[in-house]
């Protein structure tokens, strides 16, 4: 069995519980294994953008350290906001040894000093590059079939052009999953249009612009549901339609899934593992759907 | 009052400054307009993304110092891989945001949204303190 060490990041362990679980589960039935980094620091959520800025970079180069004396040199996450900062930060610091070595003489209480070399990958390209869709397809026992799927990609997966795990303007990641699982992927012009973000902490009404659209999109397009693989866009997708309802009387709902929750129903796993109390919308109609 | 155009303004320290953070080349900008077309935010700044550029090429501080438009701005990063010069204009958004927070500005008060910010995710929280708060 494969193995790999993994960063769940501090959102994992809290509303987006279900991402975690359930991704846990898929790795389990997929023959990888994750194993979770011991003494792992939130990542900043954000990537530092000024040059001099290089203070907020330490979170992550301890993240990268931890890994380092772990004796690995990659590690994986499910977050797409882990994984953007920690791709955009370690490459800054591993292509840089002016910046590693700053940053290691802050760290002056660390036994080790970091070395450069560990890289994070994002759970999507351990499915599509070392298990394969094809594999994946085979392992599928309950395919989601007649089940039309929006995927949504959002940013931080995508963009900028170096982190980015597929086509930055015309990904396929996700649609290559949707169809390995047995269900469609419907056409979705908005899948990387950015649904607002932090933004939904001060401009509640920016972010209930974006779903509202978003959503729309998605449902002109015929989805019964929604795929997601950030916690913030699972919570402007999904928790946010309450407050696009308001505005919007005639809005109507769409369940909003994290993909691995999708993969784990696919693969014949207890839906228990999904943990559907912690989706928004109500998701039982469509897991009905798929078991008859 | 409307801003006056001067040598000493298109001089100024200030774009120097931008330039050194954000390490983009402000003069690069032949406003297309690519950015501000596809920004999913600029239905809610005051000024188009470009215009931001155009302010600090003029060194229009005034403008930036009230415009909402860095604050909208999430990082979404369309705008740079659609760039035909190649700015990032993300880091140009968050060298403007620092020049305010570095003196000691917020432009969020936190305590405002304690009722909603338990059932936050936490990197909501933590990005929208990381961007708008020193």
């Amino acid at each position: 069995m494969k193995e790999i060490i993994y960063y769940p990041g501090c959102t994992l362990k809290n509303t987006a519980k279900n991402f975690e679980d359930s991704a846990i589960a898929c790795s389990e039935a997929l023959d990888f294994k994750l194993h979770e980094l011991k003494d792992w620091y939130c990542c900043g959520t954000v990537y530092s953008l000024t040059s001099d800025d290089l203070m907020h970079h330490i979170a992550t180069v301890r993240n990268l350290l931890r890994v380092q004396e772990e004796g690995q040199e990659r590690f994986t996450t499910l977050c797409s906001m882990c994984y953007n900062t920690l791709k955009r930060s370690s490459k800054r610091i591993n292509e840089n040894e002016n910046d590693r070595e700053t940053l290691n003489s802050f760290m002056d209480e660390e036994e080790n000093n970091y070395e450069g070399k560990v890289d994070i990958i994002h759970y999507l390209q351990i499915l599509r590059d070392e298990i394969g869709f094809d594999i994946i397809k085979e392992k599928v026992k309950r395919p989601l079939k007649n089940l039309k799927l929006a995927p949504y990609y959002g940013c931080l997966l995508l963009r900028p052009n170096e982190v980015a795990i597929d086509d930055p303007d015309s990904p396929s990641i996700l649609e290559d999953l949707i169809t390995a699982m047995g269900a469609e992927a419907v056409y979705f012009p908005f899948k990387n249009e950015c649904c607002g973000a932090y933004e939904t902490v001060a401009e509640v009404d920016l972010v209930v612009e974006r779903a509202h659209n978003i959503i729309g999109n998605a449902k002109r397009n015929g989805a019964d549901a929604i795929l997601v693989s950030c916690p913030l866009c699972a919570f402007n997708l999904d928790n946010r339609q309450k407050e696009v309802l308001e505005k919007y009387p005639d809005f109507e709902g769409i369940p909003v899934l994290y993909f691995t929750q999708a993969l784990a129903l696919a693969l014949g796993l207890d839906p228990d593992v999904c943990r559907f109390d912690l989706n928004y919308q109500p998701v039982e109609d469509l897991v009905r759907g798929i078991e008859q | 009052m409307a801003f006056e155009l001067s040598k000493e303004s298109v001089q100024s320290d200030f774009i120097k400054k931008i330039e050194e953070l954000s390490g983009e080349e402000i003069s690069a900008c032949y406003h297309c307009g690519k950015c501000s077309a596809g920004c999913p935010s600029a239905m809610a700044m005051d000024l188009l993304p470009n215009q931001i550029i155009r302010a600090i090429q003029l060194g229009d501080i005034e403008t930036l110092k009230t415009s909402n438009t860095p604050w909208i701005c999430a990082s979404c990063v369309t705008c740079y891989v659609r760039c035909p010069r190649g700015i990032d204009l993300c880091s140009i958004m968050e060298a403007v945001r620092q020049m305010t927070l570095r003196t000691n500005k917020d432009h969020i008060d936190i305590k405002k949204y304690t009722g909603e910010l338990a059932s936050l995710p936490p990197i909501a929280v933590v990005s929208a303190l990381r961007k708008m708060s020193s």
